[in-house]
This record gives structure tokens, C-alpha cells and sequence, in this order.
């Protein structure tokens, strides 16, 4: 938002300093901004980036031809394979079972329809590897693509569920009045109308699905299904090739951008725009299913208690077993007492990062604050695995001190979330308006007494939330972790992790059973949170 | 209580100029309206002069001190300016009594200055109320009471009353006039409405493509626009085609005397108005309300000056009505001149007749307002004859 200047009396005649003239308006225009946001900001987009070079610097470490050596094996053909043909079964399920799920609980009859409601989120709150599990636990038998397939369906739906959900509580129900006044049928009128309008939730929800896919470890290690993340964790752990793995790792990087940008333009097609004019939204109408009432809710309860009830009962049926020698001991303690340390600090760092540059991006926006914004949101695209090996890195190179402490950790885990906190802080500093902010200065209030006693309090809701999602994410991630713990300090993700590739299922049971419960809390609040939201949209 | 003044502001956002040498003298202690229409740089105008934005070139100085030139800016939170944004802008997360101690010490904030706030504004048994539990008119009041907190020099109203429905609108809007009058602080009131604006302000500036075009009391505006789009702005008009001379206009309506044509305009209508002295051909601006309409039985006579007619339509607003008259060209062969030629000027007063001495612009159709109970159904024939003083339109 530069000012327009009336043309300067004199022109600079060097380049640069006409370069630095504009960089000041474009910062001096409105309102100055404390230079610590613009520090904090620039941090956040460095830390973003420096996994990412410090891959590519390590990959063309041996020179390009070795890249293109390593790039053009046959194992590469063969992963390729194996992860898109596993994404494209696992989102394509995730959609519909989301899609038909949400439908339900939001638009018909069904009895129970606010249990259901909450019964078919809680899976969000189970870490994939504990899902897989679960389910090898039961049956040791289960590996393979359809395993994975299975497993991943069932754990990742809500991923879709959430905001298709939203989506359809929020419709109005103009619009398909509307479509059936014009004389299309009720099926057409879904196909036509109602998909249309939940199209970006589905397609949001489908890339979250992809996304997590690509990125995840622990549930294919557990039912033996070799993806890119899989090949890039064994090749630089136990094959102790860092070159080989950084060169799966920028195609991995590659797949990722790849699906972000199918949605992107999937989404710009299918741009569904809010209805014109003003006028109070109604509610649409639900759907009495009749007959169909008994398939539905069959349905509704197989696919929550598969996602829910068996990685949950079989982490009960594993506790129960246990005998006094896989008791927890103090180790669980310690362990969680990491965790727990790990994880707050992980989410103090991204929530600190996020607020100048969700603020910038907000209050100031130009071309820089833009593009620091999008850098945040980066890490979206990239795997756990991804970042945690450019950072390995780049420690190894240039701050051999960090390499596998707690700081190092602590920052893949910050930049690893980065955007969950970017989300949270954002929608925050959306409710407190600029105009607040003005009639505070006009009040009387210097900057900083106004962002202290009207700015923060305002967005404090918002630091919270991303505050928590972060730390649930953290306490719960498993690859990063893995490669990054400090030696001889164990969190709860690699305790269980060694239990279970030990087959010790009944004393790894304690510890995954502690991260359900972790990050199960929140996942119900915001379910709650989601709910009750769309009924006061509904209300108002 | 201090005077505003504003000169030569000059503002744009990329690219485009929205003031354009703002020109704005707000005497100390007065209400004054700035009026326009949406996007024409009302809002940005008000922010320049509390502080958010930075003007490229003018100044601003409230009494005194200079608040913004070349060199010098001071930021908001030092100029003393009260603001009251649309909606309120009421802090969310404080009470009402937190609003309204906002800007004050905190021992200021704890005594009886926010008491005597509260109840000044009449929102005094809802202090500990959050703002989301207030009403429109209670918000409104609560931002206004905020405002007033710190004694400003001056206070900025951005279009206070156009979030608040219809009924309440009219009645905050007096309880807010009746309050600024009894502080007597400099007020600046921007507004799309110009009933609001001539209802309410001392003084209105009517602001057009980024500049100030006529400024003047109520009256000498709506009655002396500075031209025709500003003439229709403030309200229905007819503009009729009309001869000068000796101070009158000669129109189809009948001989009219001009506005000005004795004691000289006044030195802003003097822009676009043409005065007295002048002679020759011109438009003059009749409003509606100065037309008298009476219903012709069919087969009298035509009355002696004026313009027959048929009404089109009836726009009935209860307290009055708004009838359009569509004039009847006269019966028989066509008149040898045209209308409004210049010859017609040289022929002897007296009676005009339809299609005479000039004809009605805007389609032909006349606007006529009157009260309420005269309301006349739809093809009545009427005879229109125009009452004086009207003004000369450029």
C-alpha cells in the first residue's frame, strides 16, 4: 500500500538508492511497523526455506549426473507407483465416504445426528500409526496396498468430513428452492446445485487427504507398503545414504506441489461465489429418509467403528493384557514429560512466528508481506521427513552443536506447523479490525499500548488455538521425531515406536493410548467448536 | 473548541487521486456535514484528518496548531480528534463502561467522568453490558460517549447513522444533534444522505470527484446550487428553459423573480449562479415544492400564466406527494416559432401560453410536490404555475 508521492522533485540517479526510496514508502506508508515484525516475519520465512535449499545443496552434493543417476532407477518407477496409486484410491474413498457422512449427519433426519456428529471426527484424534496398529495388531496377517489402503481411508476421511460439514450446514437453502422451482429433480438438484456449492470444502479436503498421505511414515512401515516417505527414511537411517535420500525427497517435494497445484486449479474452475444480495440465509431443509434410515445408520456406525472403535479397543485389549513387566514404568513419564516440553515449545515458536506474519500480511499487505505469507504456508507441501532432513543437514554442515538436540526438534516441529499456526492467528487477527485499532489511536493509545490493550486481547482466542493445534500435531508427529530426537531421549512417538517394532504391542499400547488422549480433547472441542459455529451462522 | 481547517489535500491510493485539493473551513463549535456520494472520498477526507492516513500535499490545523503539512504530521493518538466510525466500533472485548473509559487515566477511568459519560449519552444502566449486546442506536451512543471521553477539539462522525434502521435512525439522530449542540465541540459529520445532512448541519460541504464544491448553509445550498448535478443531487428539480431580463426569468411557468437579482449572490453561489444583471436566454431551477398545481374541469378556461397538463403519476409519501405532470402541447396547428428561441424573448409580457415562451427540460415532465391530501389520481388535468424567487442555473 504505497502512497502515491507527487512525483519526487529529483530523481536518484542510482538505481539502488531509487530501489531503497521505494522499499521505505512502500513500509513508511500507512502506519509504521515496528521493526520486530518485520524480523519476526523474515525468521519465520528463512526457517521455512532453509530445509528446503539445504536439500537441494545436499542432493547436488555429488554432482548432477549422480542426481540423475539416483532419480532414474527402477525403485524410483516402482515407488512412484506404489504413492500415487495409493493416493488416488485413498482420496477418491476418502471423498465419497466424507461426502455421504456429512450429508447424513447435516442433511437428513437420522436419529442421534449430534453423536454422530462427534463420533465421526474423533479418528482425527488417532494418529495414523496408531490406526495401523491397531489394526496389525489384531491381525498381523494385514500388509500391502490394500492394508494401506484401508488404513488410511479410515483414518483420514474426516479430513473431508470437517469442512464438507461446514460447508453444508452453512448452505442456503435458496438456492436449491431455486434449482427445484426450475424444475430439477432432487438427485439433479444435489449433482447440479448442492455438490456445487461444497465443491471447494470437498476439493480443500481431498488435499489435506493427499498431503498427509505423502507425508506418512509410520502407518506404511507398520503395514509394510514402500512409499517415497518410507524409501527416504530407510535410505538415509539405515542405508546411511543422505544423497539418496535428499534426491527422493525433492520428488516427494514435487508430488506435493503437484497435488496443491491440481487443487488450485480444480477449485479456480469451480469457483462458487456467495449468493448476491443481502437477505437473512435459511437453513435447507433435511431430508426424511424413510426407508433408507437403517442402511444409513449402519453405515454411519461400521465406518466409526472401524476408523474409531478398533484402533481404540485394540489399544484397550492391549493395556488390559499387559502383564506387571510391560507395566509402564517411569520411562512413560519421562517420556511424556518430552513430549510434553518438546511439543510447548514447538507450538510457543510457530504461534510467535505467526503473529507478525499473519500481521503483516493482514495490516500491511504489499508484495513482500504476500509472499512471506505464502512462504509460511509452505510447509503444508512438505512432509515431516522432508524438513527434518534438511535441517539434519544443514546442522551437520554449518552447526554441528544443534545437530540432534532439542532446539533442532523444536524448530522442525515449528516449521513443520507453521501453517496451522498461520491459520489460527490469522482468522484471529481478521476479528480485530484495523478500525479498532484507529479509534484506539484517536483515544489517546500509542501503538504499543494499543496493541497491548486492544490487538491482543482480541486475537488472544486465536494464539491459543493455534498455540493448541500445534502442540497436538507435535506431540503426536512421528517422523521428524524419529530422525531428530536428541540420543538417549525418548518422547512418547519413539517409545512406542520401539515397542512396536519390537512387537512389544502390549507395551507400546500405554504409550499410544497417552497420545490418543492427548490430542483426542481437542479434536472433540473442535468438533464442538465446528457445530456450534454453523448454528450461530444459522441463527444470526 | 477550536476551528478545522483543511487546505488543499491532496490524497490517492494506487494510482488514482481521490482527493483533489480538499478545501474545508469548519468554523469552531459548528456542525458541519460533508456530503457525497459513495467512493467519492468522504471517508478517506475524515481519516486524513484524524491521522490514519497521510496526505500527499495540504494541510490540516485545528485552531492553532498545524496537524499535517509538508513537514510536519502528527499521529492520531496527539491531535486530540475524536472519531466515531460506522457501526461504532465498539471494542468487543471490553464492557460498555471499558469503552467509554477507553482513552482516560486509570484514575480517570475509575471516577466520575465515565458516570457522567454514561449518563450523558443515557446508556447509564448498561455499563457492564458488552457491546454485542447492545443495540445499533445503544452502540452508537456508547462509541459518541467514547469519543467525548477525552474532550476532544474536534469530532469526526462517519456516516454515524446509516448502519441503524429507518425508525431509530431519526431518533438517534436527534438525540445525537441535541448532544453535540450542548457540548458545542467542532463537529465534521460525513453522509451519503442529503436530507441528513441539510437536516442536521450548520454548515454543508458537498464533496465531489475529491473536491469541495459548494459549501454554505442549508438553505443558500439546496436553494443556490453551484449547478445543475448539484441542484439534482440535493433533490428533485425541474429546470426549465428561461428569458432574463430586469431580474426576472420569463418561463413557461409564468414571469419569476431570480434569487440574488437584488442584494448580489452570495460569494459562493457566485460561481455558477447568474444574477440580475444578466440578460438573454438560460435554465432556471424550480423545485417542486414550488410549483402550485390546481385541477382544470374540462372545457374552462386555462388559468392566466402557467402550463396545462396531465398528471402521469402519483408518488404518494403520506406527509406528501410527488405527482408527475406531463404538459399538453395546445390544440390546433403547431405554433409558427419553436420553443425557446430567442425572438420569443422580444414579445410583450403577458399571458404565456403552453409551448410559448419555453417548454420544460427533463422529458418533458414536470415534478410537483404537494401535500398529502392532494394527491391527484392519475390523468387529471391540471394547470402548473411556478412561485418566485427561483435560481439561474449555469
Amino acid at each position: 500500500m504505497s502512497t502515491l508521492a507527487p512525483s519526487p522533485p529529483s530523481t536518484p540517479s542510482q538505481p539502488s538508492a531509487r530501489l531503497a526510496a521505494r522499499w521505505t514508502r512502500a513500509w513508511s506508508g500507512r502506519r509504521r511497523w515496528p521493526l520486530v515484525g518485520i524480523a519476526g516475519a523474515t525468521i519465520a520465512a528463512a526457517l521455512v526455506l532453509l530445509p528446503l535449499a539445504y536439500l537441494v545443496v545436499e542432493a547436488q552434493r555429488s554432482g548432477w549426473g549422480e542426481v540423475q543417476r539416483l532419480l532414474l532407477r527402477h525403485s524410483v518407477a516402482v515407488l512412484l507407483w506404489n504413492t500415487v496409486r495409493l493416493a488416488l484410491a485413498c482420496t477418491a474413498l476418502c471423498a465419497v465416504l466424507g461426502v455421504a457422512a456429512a450429508w447424513c449427519v447435516e442433511r437428513t433426519t437420522l436419529p442421534g445426528r449430534r453423536l454422530w456428529a462427534v463420533a465421526l471426527v474423533l479418528p482425527l484424534g488417532v494418529p495414523d500409526f496408531v490406526v495401523g496398529f491397531g489394526w496389525v495388531s489384531i491381525d498381523p496377517a494385514l500388509h500391502g496396498y490394500l492394508a494401506a489402503v484401508m488404513i488410511m481411508t479410515l483414518a483420514l476421511y474426516p479430513l473431508v468430513y470437517l469442512p464438507v460439514a461446514s460447508a453444508l450446514a452453512n448452505l442456503d437453502a435458496g438456492l436449491e428452492e431455486a434449482a427445484r422451482s426450475l424444475g430439477l429433480g432432487p438427485w439433479q438438484t444435489f449433482w447440479r446445485v448442492t455438490l456445487r456449492q461444497i465443491r471447494p470444502a470437498v476439493l480443500g479436503g481431498c488435499l489435506l487427504v493427499t498431503l498427509a498421505l505423502l507425508a506418512e511414515y509410520g502407518a506404511f512401515e507398520i503395514v509394510q507398503y514402500r512409499t517415497f516417505t518410507v524409501e527416504i527414511y530407510t535410505e538415509y537411517k539405515l542405508g546411511f545414504d543422505a544423497v539418496g535420500a535428499c534426491v527422493l525427497s525433492l520428488v516427494l517435494v514435487a508430488l506435493s506441489v503437484a497435488a496443491l497445484a491440481g487443487e488450485l486449479t480444480l477449485t479456480g474452475r469451480g469457483r462458487s461465489g456467495r449468493p448476491a444480495g443481502p437477505g437473512a440465509r435459511r437453513p435447507a431443509p433435511r431430508v426424511a429418509l424413510g426407508r433408507l434410515s437403517a442402511p444409513a445408520l449402519a453405515g454411519l456406525a461400521a465406518l466409526s467403528g472401524l476408523a474409531l472403535g478398533v484402533p481404540v479397543g485394540s489399544l484397550a485389549y492391549w493395556m488390559a493384557r499387559g502383564s506387571s513387566s510391560t507395566l509402564p514404568s517411569a520411562s512413560i513419564l519421562a517420556a511424556a514429560g518430552h513430549t510434553a516440553l518438546y511439543s510447548a515449545a514447538a507450538a510457543a515458536l510457530a504461534t510467535a512466528l505467526a503473529v507478525p506474519v499473519s500481521a503483516l500480511a493482514i495490516r500491511h499487505r504489499n508484495r513482500a508481506t504476500v509472499l512471506i505469507e505464502r512462504l509460511a504456508y509452505l510447509p503444508m507441501a512438505l512432509p515431516g521427513v522432508v524438513i527434518a532432513l534438511g535441517l539434519v543437514s544443514f546442522t551437520v554442515r554449518y552447526a554441528f552443536a544443534l545437530y540432534q538436540s532439542a532446539l533442532e526438534l523444536i524448530v522442525a516441529y515449528a516449521v513443520l506447523f507453521l501453517p496451522l499456526a498461520v491459520v489460527g492467528v490469522r482468522s484471529a487477527m481478521g476479528q480485530s479490525s484495523s478500525r479498532l485499532e484507529e479509534v484506539g489511536r484517536s483515544l489517546g493509545a500509542r501503538p504499543s499500548a494499543v496493541w497491548r490493550r486492544v490487538t491482543l486481547p482480541l486475537i488472544a482466542p486465536g494464539l491459543g488455538a493455534a498455540f493448541a493445534l500445534v502442540f497436538i500435531s507435535s506431540a503426536t508427529e512421528l517422523t521428524a521425531t524419529l530422525l531428530l530426537h536428541p540420543t538417549g531421549v525418548n518422547t512418547l512417538a519413539t517409545q512406542f515406536w520401539a515397542y512396536t517394532s519390537e512387537l512389544s504391542y502390549g507395551a507400546a499400547a500405554p504409550y499410544a493410548a497417552l497420545m490418543v488422549a492427548i490430542s483426542a480433547v481437542p479434536a472433540y472441542l473442535l468438533s464442538r467448536r465446528m457445530s456450534t459455529l454453523a448454528h450461530t451462522e444459522r441463527g444470526a | 473548541m477550536s476551528r478545522l481547517s483543511v487546505s488543499g489535500l491532496w490524497k490517492g491510493y494506487a494510482g488514482t487521486a481521490v482527493l483533489q485539493g480538499v478545501e474545508l473551513e469548519v468554523p469552531a463549535g459548528s456542525l458541519t456535514a460533508v456530503l457525497g456520494l459513495s467512493g467519492c472520498g468522504k471517508t478517506t477526507l475524515l481519516r486524513v484528518i484524524a491521522g490514519f492516513e497521510r496526505a500527499e500535499r495540504g494541510t490540516v490545523s485545528l485552531g492553532e496548531r498545524t496537524l499535517e503539512d509538508g513537514r510536519t504530521y502528527l499521529a492520531p493518538e496527539r491531535r486530540s480528534i475524536g472519531y466515531v466510525p460506522q457501526e461504532g466500533a465498539l471494542f468487543p472485548h471490553l464492557s460498555v463502561r471499558e469503552n467509554v473509559g477507553f482513552g482516560l487515566s486509570r484514575r480517570e477511568r475509575r471516577g466520575e467522568r465515565v458516570d457522567a459519560l454514561l449518563e450523558m449519552v443515557g446508556i447509564a444502566p448498561l455499563a457492564k453490558r458488552l457491546p454485542h449486546e447492545l443495540s445499533g442506536g445503544e452502540q452508537q451512543r456508547v462509541a459518541l460517549a467514547r469519543a467525548l471521553a477525552r474532550r476532544p477539539q474536534a469530532l469526526l462522525l462517519d456516516e454515524p447513522f446509516s448502519s441503524l434502521d429507518a425508525s431509530l435512525r431519526s431518533r438517534v439522530r436527534e438525540e445525537v444533534h441535541a448532544l453535540l449542540r450542548e457540548q458545542g465541540v467542532t463537529t465534521v459529520l460525513v453522509t451519503h444522505d442529503q436530507e441528513e445532512a441539510l437536516s442536521l448541519a450548520d454548515i454543508v460541504a458537498v464533496l465531489r470527484d475529491g473536491r469541495i464544491v459548494q459549501q454554505g448553509a442549508p438553505a443558500e445550498l439546496y436553494e443556490q446550487p453551484a449547478d445543475e448535478r448539484l441542484a439534482r443531487f440535493l433533490g428533485a428539480v425541474n429546470v426549465i428553459d428561461a428569458q432574463f431580463e430586469h431580474g426576472a426569468a420569463r418561463t413557461a411557468l409564468g414571469t419569476l423573480t431570480l434569487r440574488g437579482a437584488s442584494a448580489g449572490a452570495s460569494a459562493e453561489s457566485d460561481a455558477g449562479a447568474r444574477t440580475g444583471a444578466d440578460t438573454g436566454a438560460g435554465v432556471v431551477m424550480v423545485r417542486p415544492e414550488q410549483l402550485d398545481v390546481q385541477v382544470c374541469e374540462d372545457g374552462a378556461p386555462a388559468s392566466a400564466a402557467g402550463v396545462r397538463g396531465r398528471v402521469e403519476q402519483c408518488r404518494y409519501y403520506g406527509h406528501d406527494a410527488l405527482l408527475h405532470i406531463r404538459p399538453e402541447q395546445p390544440d390546433g396547428p403547431a405554433q409558427p416559432d419553436g420553443p425557446a428561441r430567442p425572438g420569443n424573448a422580444a414579445r410583450p409580457a403577458g399571458p404565456a401560453q403552453p409551448g410559448d415562451a419555453a417548454q420544460p427540460r427533463d422529458a418533458e415532465l414536470l415534478l410537483a410536490r404537494v401535500h398529502g391530501e392532494q394527491a391527484l389520481p392519475i390523468g387529471t388535468r391540471v394547470a402548473v404555475a411556478a412561485r418566485g424567487p427561483v435560481t439561474a442555473l449555469r
